[in-house]
């Protein structure tokens, strides 16, 4: 049984998802869901706690070798990215029953938990795999199922926003996928060990270039990277909450993991970052990620967009992270991955509590909220203050190690900028904050009308894991350090 | 005996304790000041245990938690912080009398939120005074910044809320912006955030390097109101008085001032400091500092804007003094943190006491006042006195040490500045009392005189217990002024 | 000589041009979605090239025969079509509800359509 845990891990939600339809009892199935994803995040835990103890777990599926068979490779780095997705994605679901319940009509909260399932095992596909070709096609699951999840939203403007999100996802899946065909010209394997091994000898042909290319800006387009995150707001603004709870934290961070395997363990240090200008780049689209989007956050008057422009701000902090080209730098990012995932799952679970109760995400909604709904308010301020990054939250941790990477590598103008994005965090947040308990409300004297406890357990898990992971900080600090000086050490 | 250990984890927690007492009886008034004054006193009490053991030099640390390796919360009772912890914890009790007495008669809402805050502010600048290392320190300024918040908007309206805006942008922005980079690099140069004695940094730590770190923590702590980021001080003068007195003469701007006197002594350590480029520049622009915010003040018609341009102008002397990096001129900084925090919390309380007995709130309007309100009028005058430095008041003893300060450092130049804004500080201060007592009733005030008393009497024992601080500062400053050579 | 040789990359070249253009400037959303098939089908031409060895036979095993074409791609691009189609299918779901929703699947009206309400 231990052994098959890292097929378990991807096949147990895929398996799954098709069985949701046969229960047909949307309570009964969100308990099977939500039973099955707590299993998928405890095969993750023990993945992590296998590889901390003994190192890399290679797992051939059906029995055949590497260059033939698809690979299934869980090192340190997707055995943290692994216990990150399915930890949120499972606390998410907690929430998911009573929030689907007001959201979407009966017949369509069994073909939620079906998506859902499906979109889960996508994004576990996507880290758990060794194979670049087996990449593209978890890749494609789990976006489809996406395009599906958004365009579930009441609004009208979520269908739209699924379908551009539809096209441009798949022009960036297409483009990754004419990557790996360059990449399988030029080495004749798809398994990303060999790819890494034999790439080092070819150099840097016209036919590697391009490859790279392609890969980068397919994986950019699902990233979300400034400027090719048109996508994001809209997709965010409009599906069901507990869609975008989900996908802000998970999808995203999924994509910067493809990004550093491709970059750092297949490509290689040496290629993306020496050979190539990326640095550069990487270091300024962003920056500019960073403080446009923050910007426009700022103006945003629907509080889920303003979030979402804030998620496309956060994404370029850990793209600076890995742009920065040291193991420090990487370090950063991958904690920032692990403490975005946190603030956000916190953020916009309470926007799904708020959502429930006064029925819009509008900044208006918000006034007087602290005393109508204060345990609700509370999670915001905590996740908030957590993505300004204060001390003795999971957001300080993180952009502490950022702008130590970024001063230590004398990147002082990049560290400068870096802050100035955080300032900008302090602007909407303030906002939101100031909206909440410096307002009166519409309708004054409104008893307290709390988000249900269904709602309020797992927001509050999530803020408290914020506060818990800004003083706590062994776990990711010991994981985070063992993978960047692994990933820079060069070994797969 | 308690530990002395514990008498520190107590003077952290008994603000909490208090919180928690104003929070649970918020409904019963009386009980809920008696709680605030309580726990002042029993801070005051505290503290004032830790002198011994800090002044006989030993060593009393506690560590709450370790955030990162090296990185951690921690708190340890030095003489500079303990000066500073003094002051606040008494003044914290004395002001809630004063407050009492404020918001009663001026008829505020929501007290219970005020004194609670008012509690967590006071906590915050505990954790400030004992912090162990730089983050520690930043953790709690930064506590103190929110928890001040919405003390400043109290009143809630549009105005209010303005005011706040602009004091929440400048003080979170510099501290984030400035003072943040300015911890992680020294982290980076350094290795440690522990406050040292002597500084933390190699000597041969570039000079240049460190000339942009001391920049970026003089502007970076905002608190101090070095010009140009002064703007968050006259804009928090939206608060009620009480807010403005301790927090804003004393709390939030001490802090400031007493956070670069710490970077100044045990980060950068005085010999360091002296051999920084940048500490010339600097110099010169806090004495810019005193001079134009002097002559900003002489304009202010507002009584609380021009106190609050008076304010500016008296950190700068702080920041100066520490700057100077000379023995004589550190004292004066340190000194000058306690006497201008008795001298204008006593102003701040008359402004208070004037708005809630007569309504007043311009300077022209108070002619002749003085003859319906002596005892506050004398007050103030005693006061002005202080923060302009003349006997028989504390003042001089400050002015004095921070002449001699530069005296020694042999900057004429800065001498003559300090001198000069002594001079405007007259101009704008005296003649508010003396129009009081000396010129008739003004024409302004056309109809029948309305009868005006004194303010409350908590109040006024307040304003008493203050003014009698001011002068008894000028027989006994020893206490302070030892342990400050302690600290150096 | 060389461009005649490699006449099935400038197919496939040609394709993927033609389809991103119409993805990116088709208003209709139908149209969109063919731009898209035609793109996606020209990664799947591409891939079938890169499989064919010259001179090599079919992939399946015959007594006499030496060399053969390389199996794996053309595998890789079944699964790829099926993806394909599915991303077809779902995007002519959407472009159906849409037509619900707003009584219109051209993106010009689309959007005006939103920016009014």
């Amino acid at each position: 049984m231990l052994a098959h845990l890292p097929v378990l891990q991807v096949i147990l939600p895929l398996v799954a998802a098709p069985s949701c339809l046969i229960i047909r009892k949307s309570g009964l199935v969100w308990l099977f869901t939500f039973l099955v994803s707590l299993a998928a995040l405890t095969v993750s835990a023990l993945l992590l706690q296998q590889v901390i103890d003994s190192g890399v777990i290679s797992y051939h599926l059906g029995g055949w070798d590497a260059p033939w068979g698809i690979e299934y490779r869980i090192d340190i780095l997707n055995a943290w990215v692994l216990l990150i997705v399915s930890a949120l994605g499972t606390v998410v679901l907690a929430a998911a029953h009573t929030s689907i319940r007001r959201e979407l009509e009966e017949g369509q909260q069994i073909l939620f938990y079906t998506l859902y399932l499906l979109c889960f095992s996508g994004l576990l596909g996507i880290v758990a795999t060794g194979d670049v070709f087996n990449v593209f096609v978890f890749l494609e699951i789990s976006s489809l199922s996406t395009y599906a999840l958004i365009a579930l939203g009441r609004d009208r403007r979520a269908l739209w926003a699924a379908f551009q999100y539809l096209v441009m996802g798949t022009v960036g899946a297409t483009f990754l996928l004419i990557g790996i065909g360059f990449l399988y010209m030029v080495t004749g394997t798809l398994n990303m060990q060999d790819l890494a091994a034999r790439l080092p000898a070819i150099g840097t042909s016209t036919t590697v270039l391009a490859a790279f290319a392609f890969i980068l800006v397919g994986i950019c387009l699902k990233l979300a990277l400034f400027p090719l995150h048109l996508w994001l707001p809209n997709a965010y603004a409009y599906a069901p909450s507990v869609v975008t709870a989900f996908i802000a934290a998970t999808a995203t961070k999924v994509a910067v993991y493809l990004l550093i395997r491709f970059t750092v363990s297949i490509f290689g240090v040496d290629f993306s970052l020496s050979v190539l200008p990326l640095q550069h780049l990487l270091i300024g689209l962003g920056l500019l990620g960073v403080l446009t989007a923050s910007v426009v956050a700022v103006y945003q008057m629907n509080i889920k967009r303003m979030f979402a422009y804030s998620s496309v701000a956060q994404v370029g902090y850990m793209i600076v992270g890995i742009g920065l080209g040291t193991a420090a730098g990487l370090q950063a990012t991958l904690l920032h991955l692990f403490n975005h995932a946190l603030m956000k799952g916190a953020l916009f679970l309470a926007l799904a509590g708020v959502v429930y109760r006064v029925g819009s995400a509008n900044i208006s909604a918000f006034r007087g909220l602290g005393r109508r709904m204060p345990w609700t308010m509370g999670a915001i301020v905590i996740g908030g203050i957590s993505l300004i990054g204060m001390p003795l939250t999971a957001g300080f941790i993180s952009k502490w190690y950022l702008i130590s990477a970024a001063v230590d590598s004398s990147h002082w103008l990049v560290a400068l900028l870096l802050v100035a994005g955080s300032l900008l965090a302090v602007a909407y947040v303030w906002r939101l904050v100031e909206a909440a308990y410096f307002h009166s409300p519409e309708t004054p004297d409104k008893p307290a009308d709390e988000a249900p406890l269904s709602l309020l357990i797992p927001t509050w898990l999530l803020a408290l894991a914020n506060l818990y992971f800004g003083v706590d900080t062994r776990l990711p600090l010991a994981v985070t350090e063992m993978a960047s000086r692994t990933l820079f050490g060069g070994a797969l | 005996m308690i530990g002395n250990e514990s008498l520190l984890q107590l003077a952290l927690l008994l603000p909490l304790v208090a919180v928690a007492g104003i929070r649970l009886l918020g409904r019963h008034e009386n009980l809920r000041e008696a709680v605030s004054l309580l726990a002042g006193t029993a801070l005051f009490a505290t503290v004032c245990s830790l002198y011994d053991p800090v002044f006989r030099g030993e060593l009393v640390e506690i560590r709450w938690l370790e955030l990162m390796p090296g990185l951690s919360l921690a708190f340890r009772a030095e003489p500079l912080g303990l000066l500073f912890s003094l002051i606040a914890s008494f003044l914290w009790s004395v002001t809630t009398l004063y407050a009492i007495g404020y918001m009663r008669g001026h008829g505020e809402g929501n007290q219970t939120r005020f004194y609670s805050l008012f509690a967590v502010s006071i906590g915050a600048v505990m954790g400030i005074a004992f912090a162990e290392n730089l983050f520690t320190l930043f953790v709690f300024y930064e506590v103190l910044t929110l928890s001040t918040y919405p003390l400043v908007t109290h009143a809630g309206t549009d105005k209010a809320r303005a005011g706040g805006r602009v004091y929440l942008g400048i003080l979170l922005g510099t501290s984030i912006g400035f003072f943040l980079l300015a911890i992680v690099a020294t982290w980076l140069l350094a290795g440690t955030l522990s406050f040292t004695p002597g500084g933390v940094f190699d000597a041969d730590t570039p000079r240049s390097l460190l000339s942009v770190l001391l920049a970026l923590y003089v502007f970076g702590v905002g608190k101090a109101a070095v010009m140009p980021f002064h703007r968050w001080l006259p804009a928090a003068m939206v608060a009620p008085t009480p807010v403005s007195a301790l927090l804003h003469a004393v709390a939030v701007v001490k802090a400031g001032v007493f956070v670069l006197l710490k970077v100044c002594l045990l980060i950068f350590g005085l010999d360091t400091l002296g051999s920084i480029p940048a500490t010339e520049w600097l110099l010169y622009l806090a004495g810019i500092s005193v001079l134009l915010a002097s002559v900003v003040a002489l304009r202010q018609q507002n009584l609380k804007a021009r106190l609050a341009y008076s304010t500016v102008s008296q950190l700068g002397y702080i920041t100066m003094g520490a700057l100077l990096a000379t023995s004589a001129g550190f004292s004066g900084s340190a000194l000058h943190i306690v006497m201008h925090a008795f001298g204008k919390i006593t102003l701040f309380f008359c402004a208070g006491a004037i708005l809630v007995a007569a309504h007043k709130t311009e300077i022209h309007q108070l002619r002749g006042i003085g003859r319906q309100m002596p005892v506050t009028m004398v007050a103030f005058f005693i006061a002005s006195l202080s923060i302009i430095g003349i006997p028989p008041t504390g003042g001089t003893w400050s002015k004095w040490y921070l002449m001699l300060g530069t005296l020694e450092a042999g900057q004429w130049l800065l001498m003559a500045l300090l001198m000069g804004s002594s001079l405007l500080s007259i101009a704008y201060l005296l003649p508010i009392p003396l129009r009081a007592f000396f010129s008739g009733n003004g024409q302004d005030s056309g109809g029948p005189p309305v009868a005006i008393r004194e303010a409350p009497w908590p109040s006024l024992l307040a304003i008493g217990v203050t003014t009698l601080g001011c002068m008894l500062l000028l027989f006994y400053p020893n206490a302070f002024y030892q342990l400050i050579k302690v600290a150096l | 000589m060389l461009v005649a040789a490699l006449y099935n990359y400038w197919i496939v070249i040609a394709l993927m041009m033609i389809g991103l253009f119409v993805v990116i400037l088709g208003g209709n959303l139908v149209k969109k979605i063919i731009g898209l098939n035609i793109f996606q089908t020209s990664v799947f031409i591409f891939y079938i090239s890169v499989g064919k060895v010259d001179g090599g036979s079919a992939p399946i095993l015959t007594e006499g025969v030496e060399l053969y074409s390389n199996p794996l791609p053309h595998v890789l691009i079944l699964t790829a079509i099926v993806v394909g189609i599915a991303t077809t299918a779902l995007a002519l779901a959407l472009a159906i509800r849409i037509k619900q929703a707003y009584g219109t699947i051209e993106e010009r009206d689309i959007q005006t359509r939103d920016s009014q309400c």
